[in-house]
């Protein structure tokens, strides 16, 4: 009850001083910013006790220990001692902004019709108002990539900061890669065909891969220099030059080796693994091909009954512990994503150390989007992207998020939701 | 060549011909048909039936009975005599569940959009899938391919029927008298009633959707017939009457497997019908249970196909469970005899008769005894049908149905000549074909040639050699004829007809200008070039049976496990009593009891726990769970009170281990949310590898309702069945509850009435003894139900999920009724947009009794996490949030009495944590029910262990059987069955 009023004071108190409702996005950062006492998480491994940080206009100027460097505080001070400082958590392979409710198809626009169509985009669609959006913020997520679902290559996603009034305020990187659904050696039998329900070994398998192989072969010969355009090659041209990754999804062992196949045969420079179920099978040929991988839900139960319970809380490890770049990712769902830090919390409670588990969420994604120049960590340079918690923010019971800065704009942590807590937890209050 | 096999086979089958029916007119002859002669076999090792058998016996029938059997019988004058030394006799087999000459229905084609919920067929029970008044004779037609198949695979007499709908009708009993008609070959038009749980193909009407639907209609139709009976329905039901003029008749009921033979069971008790269960194959996983069920059986006697494993990623998708019922079915056989269980064995399910001898073989490998296996296609079945008289032995008297083979009807090399069904002969094989195997030399046109004949007596194959090397030719041995031709230069063809004459063939060659020469060739006896490969094979020992565990699956117990006396020392201690959490303190588990809670307790022989720095709390307790069930959704009407999920609880699911892992002890397994009165639910008890039985507390009556867009059928393609509406769903609750109140009325006046067993759960509710857990997201119809309550005269128990609970906490706490929630799910659907994760501390602080449920594999063993979040959203306190999934669904399920909190004398459900429960770093460490240890973390790793030990041996099992890949050798593909994860909204696909 304590901690309950505390939180509402609070949430008035934010209120009160910032004066941002839900979906208005806040404005630039104006003058400095100092926050003090609190331990940071800087997201590569280190954790500066006591840490003083700087932010103007919009960027980290110091990170530093606060016991090492006396220094005046610049502009206004938040003092936060015993909290905890993030970077802001970065969320991959999600949905986000695409998808409004689930089962009303009208807010649905994440899957489009086609079969190779990489020339569709994400981030067009994205949903800056978004009531989902807006609920990322107050547990931390401030980053995500949205991308398109269905198909073979289902089109390219994008990086957007969660705090934003429409799409192009949005994008923090548009169009950083296209995404393919491998083909998959099992194939579900047709049961209404009297087949037998379940996964048997797919005929189509290598005609499957084969069309996967022309297609880029194809985009690959495109690129060198065409007069009559295609929208789809045309599209592919970051994969084949390397500036965009290419998104790969499968789980298979097999399929995994044949993806380290085709990224060689077709000399694909940025290839990024994405599921990856058995992946922790091979985890050293992953790293030497410098793959990095974004994983399947981790809070999931195992795919096939076998398995250990704990399969996916800790198939994460095996593949950090190869030298593989780990992300977690969301297997393009929306609403749950709010959920990320705990999905890294999940890890830790399989021996993985809290900054270890921070890195897939924080550092880790930020390299393989190609964003980690500007963002993934707390150090200086960086945006300043960040978040103030209560305690230990990968995990559900000590993460309570007070403050969060996009790029230093003190975004809104009030949603949909708090906004409906408010009134109805006023009208409880009031006997009604 | 083949026509003249033909006619010369008809030819002896006519000559067998002996029936005629005296009251027929005759206009193609007189009357001399008349045949009363004997026909004696001597010297035959007689089977006569499964417990005697006569050694150079002799066996007399006439007009196709047998006469006699005995040591030595005297001829009559009038006899024919067969000498069938060095042979057997064997009574024919029986087939007691077959569908031979009887079409199984097409289902009509098309159908439109939507389901169908009528039925469509006047003057009959008012569900289409009881069509108890189907005669399978009058759909008869004789199939004399498919009777020749059973002759070779040596059974005679065979009992069929229309395999469609629930409620089957009446099937028959046929003897395969290929030389007889219909005639003579029905031996009983009604031999026995048939049932199943699968629909009808014949009409499209809706319910049952699930196997539960389909075991309560079973219920509800019986109720009716007694109703019936009594004279209480004044029109005529023709499907009821069947069921009436048919109680006598034997009764098969179909199901496919184990869990069926519990659920038929069950039936048969409740309505005192002696099923006899058509199996599935694998009733051994579970066999003290089908012990127990002192029933009769009808075993298919299908094994699974080994599945290739040479594709090692493929191969690794296999699960150890399918593996392990490949290994162990063949022994299912031995291991029902062993436990003394009747059974009659069938070659139902097969694709042909053909694969039964070789499944059989490999079942009398597995210690199936030879005597067992013949009763059990004779006698047994025989007996099921009430003809032991009549078939299934050669006592004087029956049937002279029998076959003449080689010698032991069970060894794979065994010939069968001659099948004789009523007297008439059926010759499969000549047995007086003249062994001609060995090696032949004769010249033409000045080259000598070698003929190697071999296997002569059964599938004969000849090789022509000039100078030792072979040349191309065509052979065949047929009807006492070698023919043999081929070109020594191109298209000049030599014929060879010739045929054996004491140790020579004599014939003649035709050369290719048309010239003929005599030939006489004398035979070599050959080298037994064969022994090697029979060697070899004899070689081959039985495989390894695995053990079986508890489930039968990965993660199985080796043996179950019992209950300790456990004394868990120095752990922080949630006790969800006045004492708060206790540090540093001990909990003694006793007799499946909690015995003590204190400092410094000691108790011999206890097994300790050291639990420093760990937590202990209550096991959790899941409110919302679809786990462990074979089916979720009874959508076929739009309320389906009457059916049970405990009817369908599936306690092989993994999911069960995997909440064991993540601490939960109970849960309620739901009926899903199709429609707004479902089923009712099962309470379990988390008790991985027991018995339903065992897990199901039978004490706890609840049932699901459900309201808004699942009932409505928004989300899928439906518009047909009402209620399309929040408004239609209030008038189902209205209707229902007010019919409810009138059969209470009429049941309570002294009058006859309609026993219903919808209505019967319906009336619990209103007498208080059935709680309602109600799916409800938005406000509105929250508060409707409760209306609804009031105005009707009962309470609503829970509402789970309860979205929009904070929004009527207040009316919630004045109704009384608890709020059973998700944490933070929200968005997707449209009525989840106003779905709060504060929305458990609004209803608590409002003082309703809240839980956090799952509705989800996953989420259910994270159930701990999901209530940290409620300290998180809402600022409860970290104790409180905790009862969340421990005490208070403890309260709404009525269990808090025995579970939830650590007190004295309440069941030992206890977790031992290694964290602070509430951290997303606690793992369970024990689990522990009723003082039993379900989940340990160190017997988690050995069972880990285990499942690769065990996959790697019954890979190379596979991987050494037979050769070759899929397809080769029998093997399959592998396939990885797709685990449904079951919701609410779960909608089964049963045909």
């Amino acid at each position: 009850m304590k901690t309950r009023q505390y939180i509402i004071t609070s949430l008035v108190a934010l209120f009160s001083v910032v004066a941002l409702a839900q979906q208005t996005p806040a404005p630039e950062q104006s003058g400095a910013i100092t926050i003090t006492g609190a331990t940071a998480h800087v997201g590569n491994g280190e954790i500066i006790e006591n840490a003083v940080i700087v932010m103007e206009d919009g960027k980290l100027t110091t990170v530093a220990d606060g016991k090492v460097i006396k220094m005046a505080p610049k502009g206004t001070v938040i003092d936060a001692q015993g909290k905890h400082i993030y970077p802001g958590f970065i969320a991959t392979n999600t949905t986000l902004g695409l998808v409004e409710v689930g089962a009303v198809r009208p807010s649905n626009d994440d899957d489009e019709i086609g079969d190779m169509i990489p020339h569709v985009r994400a981030l067009i669609a994205y949903n800056a108002e978004s009531k989902v959006v807006e609920s990322m913020r107050p547990n931390g997520v401030l980053m995500a990539q949205t991308r398109p679902l269905g198909g073979r290559i289902s089109g390219t996603s994008s990086v957007v900061q969660l705090d934003a009034w429409n799409w192009e305020d949005a994008a923090y990187r548009a169009d950083d890669g296209v995404w393919l659904n491998w083909p998959s050696s099992m194939t579900r039998g047709r049961w209404w065909l009297g087949e037998e329900p379940g996964f048997k070994p797919n005929k189509n398998y290598v005609k499957d891969i084969d069309e996967v192989k022309n297609f880029m072969e194809n985009a690959t010969a495109y690129a060198k220099g065409n007069t009559d355009q295609n929208l789809a090659f045309e599209a592919m041209k970051g994969v084949v030059s390397g500036a965009q990754n290419l998104y790969v999804a499968a789980n298979g062992e097999r399929e995994i080796r044949d993806i380290l196949n085709f990224k060689r045969d077709m000399n694909i420079k940025n290839l990024v693994l994405v599921g990856a179920y058995e992946a922790p099978k091979v985890a050293k040929e992953l790293a030497a091909a410098n793959i990095s991988v974004i994983l399947q839900r981790v809070q999931e139960t195992p795919s096939i009954s076998d398995h250990d319970y704990d399969y996916n809380y800790k198939f994460a490890i095996d593949l950090v512990n190869a030298g593989v770049t780990v992300a977690l990712g969301y297997d393009g769902e929306y609403w749950q994503v709010r959920n990320l830090p705990f999905y890294a919390g999940q890890i830790t409670g399989q021996g993985m150390s809290d900054e270890e588990a921070l890195k897939l969420i924080t550092i880790n994604p930020a390299k393989i989007l190609g964003i980690d120049k500007t963002t993934g960590t707390l150090e200086s340079g960086k945006d300043a992207t960040l978040f103030i918690s209560d305690g230990n923010a990968l995990d559900m019971r000590t993460n309570n998020v007070t403050r969060a800065f996009i790029q230093g704009r003190d975004v809104s942590l009030e949603t949909h939701q708090t906004k409906l807590y408010k009134r109805y937890n006023t009208k409880a209050q009031n006997g009604q | 060549m083949f026509i003249k096999k033909l006619s010369f086979l008809g030819l002896l089958l006519c000559s067998f011909t002996f029936y005629a029916q005296d009251y027929f007119p005759k206009n193609d002859g007189v009357r001399a048909d008349k045949n009363s002669n004997y026909t004696v076999f001597k010297n035959a090792t007689i089977h006569v039936s499964p417990s005697e058998t006569i050694k150079k016996g002799t066996l007399v029938i006439q007009d196709g009975k047998v006469v006699s059997v005995g040591k030595s019988s005297n001829a009559p004058a009038n006899a024919i005599v067969v000498d069938l030394a060095g042979k057997s006799i064997y009574p024919s087999f029986i087939d007691i569940y077959t569908d031979f000459g009887v079409e199984k229905p097409e289902r009509p084609r098309g159908g439109g959009r939507g389901s169908q919920y009528d039925n469509t067929r006047d003057g009959f029970y008012w569900n289409d899938h009881i069509r108890p008044e189907t005669e399978a004779i009058t759909k008869f037609e004789y199939d004399s391919k498919k009777a020749k198949q059973f002759l070779e695979a040596g059974f005679g007499v065979v009992q069929t029927h229309h395999h469609d709908g629930i409620a089957r009708g009446t099937g028959f009993l046929v003897a395969l008298n290929q030389a007889g008609t219909d005639a003579h070959r029905i031996l009983e038009s009604r031999s026995a009633e048939h049932y199943s749980f699968d629909k009808s193909r014949l009409s499209r009407q809706s319910y049952p959707t699930s196997k539960m639907g389909a075991t309560a209609l079973l219920r509800q139709l019986h109720h009716d017939i007694d109703w019936y009976k009594k004279g209480n329905i004044s029109t005529k039901d023709l499907a009821i009457e069947a069921i009436i003029k048919n109680e006598g008749l034997p009764k098969f009921f179909e199901g496919d497997g184990l869990y069926d033979a519990l659920r038929i069971d069950k039936l048969g008790d409740q309505f005192n019908k002696d099923y006899v269960i058509v199996g599935g194959g694998d009733e051994y996983k579970r066999i003290n249970e089908i012990k127990a069920l002192n029933r009769s059986f009808v075993l298919p006697i299908k094994f699974p196909a080994a599945m290739d494993m040479t594709d090692p990623y493929a191969a690794s998708y296999v699960a150890l469970e399918d593996m392990k019922h490949w290994n162990q079915a063949p022994s299912n056989p031995k291991w029902m005899a062993d436990n003394g269980i009747n059974f009659a064995l069938t070659t139902f399910s097969l694709k042909s008769p053909k694969d039964f001898k070789t499944n059989l073989i490999k079942a009398i490998e597995r210690g199936l005894s030879k005597e067992k296996a013949l009763a059990a296609l004779t006698t047994i079945p025989a007996a099921m049908i009430g003809k032991s008289n009549e078939v299934g032995s050669l006592k004087a008297g029956s049937w002279a149905n029998f076959m003449i083979t080689s010698g032991d009807v069970f060894e794979k090399d065994t010939k069968l000549y001659e099948h004789w069904i009523q007297g008439s002969k059926t010759v499969l094989k000549d047995m007086t074909a003249v062994d001609i195997d060995g090696s032949y030399t004769f010249s033409l046109e000045g080259s000598s040639y070698d003929l190697e004949v071999k296997n002569s007596t059964d599938k004969a194959s000849g090789t022509l050699k000039k100078g030792g090397e072979k040349v191309d030719s065509k052979f065949s041995y047929k009807d006492g004829w070698v023919t043999v031709s081929f070109a020594p230069s191109d298209n000049k063809y030599i014929r060879l007809s010739t045929s054996p004459d004491g140790n020579k063939l004599r014939g003649k060659a035709i050369l290719a200008n048309g010239t003929e020469q005599a030939v006489s060739a004398v035979r070599n006896v050959l080298a037994e070039g064969d022994s090697k490969k029979k060697d070899k094979k004899e070689d081959v020992s039985s495989p390894e049976v695995m053990p079986l565990t508890f489930p039968n699956q990965a993660f199985g117990f080796a043996a179950q496990p019992s209950q300790e006396t456990i004394l868990i020392k120095n752990a922080t201690i949630w006790t969800n009593e006045a004492d708060g959490i206790l540090t540093n303190t001990d909990i003694l588990l006793k007799e499946g009891k909690i015995s003590a809670i204190g400092k410094d307790l000691n108790e011999r022989g206890a097994r300790v726990i050291d639990a420093q720095g760990k937590h202990v709390t209550p096991g959790i307790i899941d409110e919302h769970t679809h786990i462990g069930a074979f089916s979720i959704n009874e959508s076929g009407h739009n309320s389906t009170a009457e059916v049970r999920m405990a009817d369908v609880v599936n306690p092989d699911d993994i999911d069960i281990y995997w909440n064991l892992a993540g601490g939960v002890t109970s849960a309620q397994l739901l009926h899903g949310s199709a429609n707004p009165i479902g089923g009712q639910s099962a309470v379990l008890k988390m008790k991985w590898g027991a018995p339903v039985d065992e897990m199901v507390l039978k004490d706890k009556k609840f049932i699901k309702f459900a309201l808004g867009e699942n009932v409505k059928q928004s989300n899928w393609q439906s518009f047909s069945r009402f209620p399309q509406t929040r408004m239609g769903v209030e008038q189902v609750f209205v209707d229902y509850f007010q019919r409810a109140k009138e059969y209470k009325a009429r049941k309570n006046s002294g009058r006859p009435y309609r026993m219903d067993e919808e209505m019967e759960t319906i009336v619990e509710i209103l007498d208080g003894k059935r709680y309602i857990s109600c799916h409800s997201y938005v406000q509105s119809e929250i508060n409707m139900l409760m209306k609804v309550a009031d105005r009707m005269g009962f309470k609503v128990n829970t509402f789970t999920h309860i979205l929009e609970g904070y929004k009527v906490a207040n009316k919630m706490k004045e109704h009384g009724v608890g709020g059973s929630t998700f944490s933070d799910w929200w968005a997707y659907k449209y009525e989840v947009n106003d779905a709060i994760p504060y929305n458990a501390a609004i209803m608590h602080d409002a003082g309703v009794v809240v839980a956090i449920n799952s509705d989800d594999a996953e989420m259910s063993r994270r159930l701990n996490q999901e209530a940290a979040k409620i300290v998180k959203y809402g600022g409860v306190s970290e104790e409180d949030a905790l009862k969340m999934v421990t005490l208070n669904p403890a309260k709404l399920l009525h269990m808090d009495d025995r579970t939830g909190s650590l007190k004295v004398g309440k069941d030992a459900d206890v977790v031992v944590w290694s964290h602070h429960p509430l951290s997303v770093k606690a793992r369970a460490e024990q689990t522990i029910i009723e003082g039993t240890v379900y989940f340990d973390k160190d017997r988690d790793t050995q069972l880990r262990a285990k499942v690769q030990e065990e996959k790697s041996k019954l890979t190379s099992m596979l991987l050494s059987e037979g050769s070759g890949g899929a397809g080769k050798g029998g093997k399959k593909p592998p396939t990885w069955k797709d685990k449904q994860r079951m919701h609410c909204d779960t909608i089964e696909t049963q045909e």
